[in-house]
């Protein structure tokens, strides 16, 4: 299709009649990037509810523990007796929730959304490089999420060994209810999700190197490109990694083999195991697990340079700097996996290596934070909801990474290791970090998705609301991890130790109600706006980057007429020498006008 | 009862809301409603900006305040403890001047540069001598942390055998933790899970025909001299756990299949411990929290009134009594050590 398009430039109006689309084509089994995207964002919305709603039901039973609930009794069924919360259960869901949150909502909606919609409207392309393997991507996406979510239900419950499935813990039926066909589901959806999410990649890659538009050469590429391409290169890099440690765990769990597995003696017998070592799962998942957060984040931090930018109405700074340290962040994320393993028993030695690459990657990141304050230094700035979400994003971002020099540093890892201490720093840097970005993409893009605009009002509710909540919940959490409350722990009233944490506990839990009943407002704007919001004009931002140059009305091939030129960097806002304050990508440059060397 | 309270409670913050938006709706009556900020939308959320500048600064002097001072981070009971605190407090120092002079900028730029119509920005892309002193600022700050961290960490985990220390094997099962003295040997006899027999009660799967094991002395209760050196070598039989103790600043994880190893010297007896004034305030803070709730944990049958004691934590999750996998740690006098040692039974004699 998008090769007919190219070349018969004119026979569009004819073209898209032969094409009359069905309800099926156009909404269900599409090939449409920007309906893909849609979906996208749809299902990990959903998927966030559910993530969100248990991450709500545990923080209860943190505060309120053993006591029963009416939202326990009315979800958790046979899980609740009278309402109180079986333990397994509670690692059941914090298991579930990390699961969710980090792959369903963070690396499916948030880089499925937006790579989906962004890539072939800012490179100036027809679509995808395959539609076809979009589809299915998308589709293989849908089936992880029902897998995931349909292992909810079975008889001995979910997988409930910690997000990071660490065997043996995870292989053995007989430790734990939920390392039965619970943990089997989970790891089928997770290698269906992985497979997922490289044919998304690739398909990112492959469509940002070949169909940028004439003139769009890698230096003129928004930031969001950027983003989007250099995070499907770490995803192609490091998600079959995560699925060869999915395998061989299941061929130990199914087929008696010993990779992960030795000298285990429990519930009376010796298993035959012998060799193996769950060290080398715990290398194998890290090798993906922390690229992982990268992928999660680097998106974000395209869709807030961008926003950035242009509710500034300023370039955003030191654009050339922004590229390398993303390259850089690429880079050493591959090599700093074993931070998490400090204490795992591996070599010491080791530990040295990964601190001195671990604190290498804060350079990077410092250098954005400094570039994305300066871009607001001297703007103008626009506050949309978008605008808000970004700066809050800097905002945690900030808090969230600076902890990130304790717990990178293996001497000082050995005791906040595993302790609320690692909650609160990756739940600030990645987890709220990584759903701001995504809100303020959606607050951002939300026109150029549904032709109409999300309510403001509602919009600055929801950001306040979540910005104080956010730091309400997570900032002591650092506090009670310091004083050595490990994660993952049902109840901590068997600890008089910690007695004097549980006023500070109690406080989190009713942040975290407020904050998640927040959300509230965003879903109802997410939802009603679709059909009742007001009518988005082209280019409501005043925005320079090609996807405001396309019709409101979607069409297949994104543009009516020819794709347009692009002339100029993306970043043109208040640009001297122009009576307006941007001047768009597609806009050739004035006789005498110099483009910036950037 | 409560469901109904709960329903109607939320029904009302609902409402409230709903009303909140009509109000800010009504308050643009006459403009052209866009739903694209305005000068009046930039001028509040620029000083909410402001607001919640202070509100991140209350917070971070509320939890210092409150919940910062915690006698577990300054009271380290081990030789290396110090040092670690030590970094921590200058990383801490980093991370708070860091923290509040990049909070400050952030939100007092959102306020500071608020839009208004007609202004225009100023169009600076560019500049190469402040991105090279913000990348060299961090370089240096860490290269220091990096080689403050690295010398701790090379002392904490490099075990100097001429100290002859004293060797303890930390045994983690589902879900409990049992300690192994090597006795006079100092060497512990050589175990695998292969060999367990629990009819026998020989629950380490320690080798009985091994002499080195002859001595070694198995208990549920962890006692260590003060000042001697201990390497504890950690074995689990069946998922993995990991040994905790915050107040040694000391854990290391137990692999099922290999030993791992963690050595420290305590350096405060249990004794000493509970005299120490923020330990004291601290036993008070929650005996007086624990007296609130008097029949609840008299009902749950544990001891009314807590006593400080060291703590071994499985700080791994291992299923379903992750939570509950704990083991006592007493120091104390070599005297009072080698008297209690003298009343366990050694290996051989423990055995039915």
């Amino acid at each position: 299709m998008s090769a007919t398009v190219d070349t018969h430039v004119h026979d569009e109006e004819h073209d898209v009649h032969h094409h009359k689309e069905t309800f099926v084509t156009k909404y269900i089994f599409s090939q449409d990037h920007k309906m893909i995207a849609k979906q996208y964002l749809v299902t990990g919305t959903l998927m966030g509810v559910i993530g969100v709603l248990m991450s709500i039901m545990f923080r209860i039973q943190i505060a309120w523990p053993e006591e029963p609930n009416v939202l326990f009794e009315a979800l958790l069924g046979k899980w609740a007796p009278d309402g109180v919360m079986d333990a397994d259960v509670y690692l059941a869901l914090v298991t579930i929730h990390g699961t969710i949150m980090v792959f369903f909502v963070l690396t499916a909606g948030l880089s499925g959304t937006f790579s989906n919609l962004l890539i072939p409207l800012q490179i100036g392309a027809r679509d995808m490089a395959s539609g076809f393997l979009n589809m299915v991507s998308y589709w293989l996406f849908f089936l992880s999420c029902i897998i995931m979510i349909s292992s909810l239900f079975v008889e001995a419950g979910p997988a409930a060994a910690g997000w990071t499935i660490y065997p043996p813990l995870s292989a053995l039926p007989m430790a734990s209810g939920g390392s039965g066909l619970g943990m089997t589901l989970w790891l089928v959806s997770m290698a269906i999700f992985i497979a997922s999410s490289l044919l998304g990649s690739l398909n990112y890659i492959v469509t940002v190197i070949n169909l940028r538009t004439k003139g769009m050469s890698m230096t003129r590429l928004p930031l969001t490109i950027w983003a989007f391409f250099v995070t499907a290169v770490i995803g192609v890099v490091s998600f079959p990694v995560l699925l060869s440690a999915a395998l061989l765990l299941i061929m130990d769990r199914s087929f008696g083999t010993s990779f992960f597995l030795s000298d285990i003696f429990i519930q009376g017998e010796v298993l035959h195991y012998q060799g193996g070592s769950p060290v080398l799962f715990e290398h194998l998942f890290w090798f993906l697990g922390h690229p992982e957060v990268y992928i999660v984040i680097l998106p974000a931090m395209g869709l807030v340079s961008e926003i950035m930018a242009s509710s500034s109405r300023k370039p955003i700074f030191g654009y050339r700097a922004m590229i390398a340290s993303i390259l850089a962040i690429a880079f050493l994320s591959t090599i700093v996996w074993g931070h998490h393993m400090f204490i795992s028993g591996m070599n010491p030695f080791l530990g040295s290596v990964f601190t001195f690459t671990t604190l290498l990657i804060a350079i990077p990141s410092a250098v954005k934070a400094f570039n994305w304050i300066t871009t607001l230094w001297k703007g103008n700035l626009q506050m949309n909801p978008a605008m808000l979400f970004s700066i809050g994003f800097v905002s945690t971002f900030i808090t969230g990474g600076l902890t990130g020099i304790i717990l990178g540093d293996s001497a000082l890892d050995i005791n906040v290791h595993d302790t609320y201490f690692v909650i609160a720093h990756f739940h600030l840097v990645m987890g709220i970090s990584a759903l701001y970005g995504m809100f303020a993409g959606i607050y951002h893009w939300y026109p150029k998705m549904f032709g109409r605009m999300l309510n403001k009002n509602l919009g600055y509710l929801h950001f306040w609301i979540t910005a104080v909540c956010a730091y309400g919940v997570f900032f002591p959490m650092h506090f009670i991890g310091m004083a050595g409350l490990p994660r993952r722990y049902y109840t901590n009233s068997n600890f008089p130790l910690f007695d004097d944490l549980a006023n500070t506990n109690v406080i989190i839990t009713i942040f975290a109600i407020i904050g998640g009943l927040a959300q509230i407002i965003y879903l109802y704007n997410f939802f009603i706006s679709m059909f009742y919001g007001k009518k988005a004009v082209q280019n409501p931002w005043k925005s320079t980057t090609l996807e405001w140059t396309t019709p409101v009305e979607h069409i297949h091939g994104n543009w009516p007429g020819a794709i347009p030129h692009v002339y100029r960097w993306s970043y043109d806002y208040s640009k001297p020498g122009h009576d307006v304050d941007f001047v768009p990508q597609n806009v050739p440059l004035m006789e005498g006008e110099e483009e910036l060397q950037h | 009862m409560t469901a109904l309270l709960t329903i109607i409670i939320v029904l009302f913050v609902a409402v409230a809301l709903w009303q909140m938006v009509k109000i800010f709706d009504l308050a643009q009556v006459g403009t052209t409603n866009t739903q694209v900020a305005d000068d009046h939308d930039n001028k509040i959320n620029g000083y909410l900006m402001i607001g919640f500048l202070g509100f991140i600064y209350v917070i971070t002097i509320l939890c210092f305040w409150y919940i910062g001072d915690l006698p577990l981070m300054s009271n380290a009971a081990s030789e290396h403890g110090s040092e670690v605190d030590n970094l921590m407090i200058i990383s801490m120092v980093v991370i708070f001047v860091v923290q509040t002079i990049t909070q400050f900028l952030l939100h007092y730029f959102a306020y500071k540069y608020k839009g208004e119509k007609g202004r225009k920005a100023l169009f600076y892309a560019d500049n190469n001598t402040l991105e090279f002193i913000w990348t060299v600022i961090p370089v240096i700050v860490l290269a220091g942390l990096i080689i403050y961290g690295l010398f701790t960490w090379n002392d904490i985990m490099n075990v100097d055998e001429d100290e002859d220390p004293m060797v303890i094997e930390l045994y983690a099962q589902q879900f409990k933790w049992t300690a192994r003295y090597s006795g006079g040997d100092n060497v512990l006899g050589k175990a695998n899970v292969r060999l367990i027999d629990i009819d026998r009660a020989n629950i380490l799967g320690v080798d009985e025909d091994d002499p080195n094991a002859q001595d070694d002395v198995v208990v549920s209760e962890l006692h260590l001299p003060v000042g001697q050196q201990v390497v504890f070598k950690m074995r689990s039989q069946d998922v993995l756990h990991s040994a905790y103790m915050p107040h040694f600043r000391a854990q290391m994880n137990c692999v099922p299949g290999m030993v791992t190893q963690f050595a420290f010297t305590p350096t405060v007896t249990t004794a000493d411990m509970r005299q120490n004034p923020d330990i004291v305030e601290k036993v008070q803070n929650i005996n007086e929290l624990r007296m609130d709730r008097k029949a609840e944990i008299e009902e749950s049958g544990q001891e009314l009134l807590y006593e400080f004691d060291y703590l071994l934590l499985c700080n791994k999750i291992c299923g379903k009594s992750h939570y509950n996998m704990q083991m006592k740690i007493i120091v104390e006098t070599q005297e009072e050590f080698d008297a209690w040692m003298k009343d366990q039974k050694t290996f051989p004699n423990s055995l039915n």
